[in-house]
């Protein structure tokens, strides 16, 4: 038989996450700090205006891009947040899930040869669809002394003349580092000067926890050659619902609006009824469930102070990044044997990239006394190691 | 601000101590104490209690809601009628309603027929008071805000990107 498989994909590794989650699934009474989804139900409103939907017959298919009332929720919403108007008729697509939408982006903009711009460590999609869309993924180790932000320099020292797009994940999976409008200035300035595209994943926008939250879209001269991707799983906690959306010229959503239809059609009409109620009336959920997650942050912040673990702050998503290089052991050595010894699992860094080396992913999307048994295992974890 | 955050806090566990208080709102230890004994003082926060499930207990317990109308006297509001009913030990609530009638008390006993010899001995035979209506609690689904029959479960998987 002739091989059924194509080369491309061939050279796909599986996510790093997925081995480490087949160890954790054998593990029966492990707690886990090791989930990247809100442990928030997703607001009753929103689900009733699902079931709603469901119970009135809506189930059918919508246009492609999605219910014209949610296209201009989502421009309303965006008008409101970040001050920057979009044509819901033009430039507005709803996705299945953020993920989608960042592929199709990659899709619909990505030659062959194309060197895209992956910082990292980083959501672990970005450098397979690349790869599947032909170009070819250009990583941009991010350190921990800038915060494990990008900064323009890096930036510079990456780009050669096969560039095309540089991908900005922040709020970022898996360090929980942002970007401030000062950062994103600077960026900006590199981008158009290089006459390049960026793709800007802000799933976790509503995940801040500093004043002012500013996108590369609102920066002058950027909203023209941006992807604008969010979606509804991390601020509405609705990661089952897959659904996202993505923004961007007229030029470039018209050929992603393409892939889409012939590969997706539409992205779920029930989740996309619920949506329009989430962004209709879900601000205070939004508040509720952030101010929780920032409490979590500064506990486990205060903890790892506490037991001497080195982490760099971080004021987005809902992650910390501490460092574990003083012991002496690999992110993965590190979790297999905290998994092992206390039964708690979390994600080695290296999941991310390799330059996660060193690091650790511990999410706190679950509640402050959960946080507490499992940070006091570490405590006794790291104090067995530093004997 | 940071009253309200203290409180919205509390107000799902008082047991969280002045320090992790403190660390959670990102404020310092005696900045909370100092603004906690003030709500005391000030009588915004009036007590702590603990929310018990006393079906669970195997302890018999009875709630009713009374439906109370009163008729008032020349001189006389729903706050001397409504003092008169709360100083009983066994009413563990009182509220003035809009509509129908006017006030809600709840009242708590050991048995269905402790709770009826109150409303009849002592509710019902007060100067003001023209009618009741009681309603027995069958059974708490909801209680301040807390869903009393389920236990959280976690059933997102154990690791995912």
């Amino acid at each position: 038989m002739r091989n059924p498989l194509n080369k491309k994909v061939e050279t796909i590794k599986p996510s790093g996450i997925r081995k480490f989650f087949d160890i954790v699934s054998e593990m029966k009474d492990a707690i886990s700090l090791g989930v990247g989804e809100p442990d928030f139900d997703t607001p009753w409103h929103v689900r009733d205006e699902g079931i709603y939907s469901l119970e009135k017959g809506r189930t059918f298919y919508t246009s492609n891009s999605g219910l014209k009332d949610l296209k201009i929720e989502i421009t309303k919403y965006l008008k409101r947040k970040l001050d920057v108007s979009y044509d819901f008729n033009t430039e507005v697509m709803v996705t299945v899930g953020g993920s989608e939408g960042i592929d199709a982006a990659l899709r619909a903009m990505v030659d062959p040869g194309d060197e895209v711009l992956i910082p990292r460590p980083c959501y672990v999609s970005y450098d397979p669809c690349t790869v599947l869309a032909g170009g070819v993924p250009v990583y941009i180790d991010l350190k921990e002394e800038n915060e494990f932000r990008l900064t323009a320099r890096e930036l510079e020292e990456a780009i050669t003349d096969k560039t095309k797009i540089l991908i900005l994940p922040f709020p970022n999976n898996p360090t929980g580092a942002i970007m401030e409008r000062k950062d994103l200035e600077e960026i900006a300035k590199v981008v158009i000067e290089h006459d390049l595209f960026v793709i800007t994943d802000e799933i976790y926008c509503e995940l801040y926890y500093k004043d002012d939250y500013t996108s590369i879209v609102q920066i002058p001269g950027m909203k023209e050659r941006t992807v604008y991707i969010n979606g509804f799983s991390k601020s509405y906690a609705m990661t089952g619902w897959r659904l996202g959306y993505a923004c961007a010229p007229e030029v470039i959503l018209k050929q992603m609006l393409k892939i889409h239809q012939f590969a997706i059609m539409c992205a779920p009409t029930t989740s996309q009824y619920a949506a329009i109620e989430a962004l209709k009336n879900g601000e205070d959920d939004v508040k509720m469930m952030r101010d929780a997650y920032d409490q979590r942050r500064r506990f486990l912040m205060e903890s790892f102070k506490n037991m001497g673990l080195k982490c760099f702050e971080p004021y987005g998503a809902f992650y910390v990044f501490p460092c574990i290089k003083e012991f002496g052991m690999t992110s993965e050595e590190f979790a297999t044997r905290f998994l092992e010894e206390e039964k708690v699992a979390v994600v080695p860094g290296t999941a991310f990239g390799d330059c996660g080396e060193g690091y650790l992913r511990i999410s706190y999307a679950y509640s402050i006394d959960n946080l507490k048994i499992a940070i006091g295992r570490l405590e006794k974890f790291i104090e067995k190691l530093r004997k | 601000m940071l009253r309200e955050e203290i409180l919205t806090t509390i107000e799902k566990n008082s047991r969280v101590d002045v320090h992790e208080l403190a660390v959670r709102l990102g404020s310092e230890d005696g900045v909370i104490a100092e603004e906690m004994s003030r709500m005391e003082e000030e009588g915004v926060i009036c007590g702590y209690h603990t929310m018990i499930d006393w079906e669970k207990t195997g302890m018999e317990k009875v709630t009713a809601l009374i439906e109370v109308r009163v008729t008032l006297q020349r001189g006389q509001g729903f706050d001397g009628i409504a003092e008169r009913i709360y100083k009983y030990p066994e009413v563990k609530s009182v509220y003035l309603i809009s509509g129908g009638y006017d006030l809600l008390v709840t009242i708590e006993g050991r048995s269905i027929k402790e709770v009826s010899s109150f409303v009849h001995t002592k509710l019902s035979t007060m100067e003001n008071v023209l009618s009741t209506s009681t309603h027995f609690i069958l059974k708490k689904y909801k209680d301040h805000g807390t869903i009393m029959a389920k236990k959280y479960e976690d059933e997102r998987q154990m690791v995912t990107p």
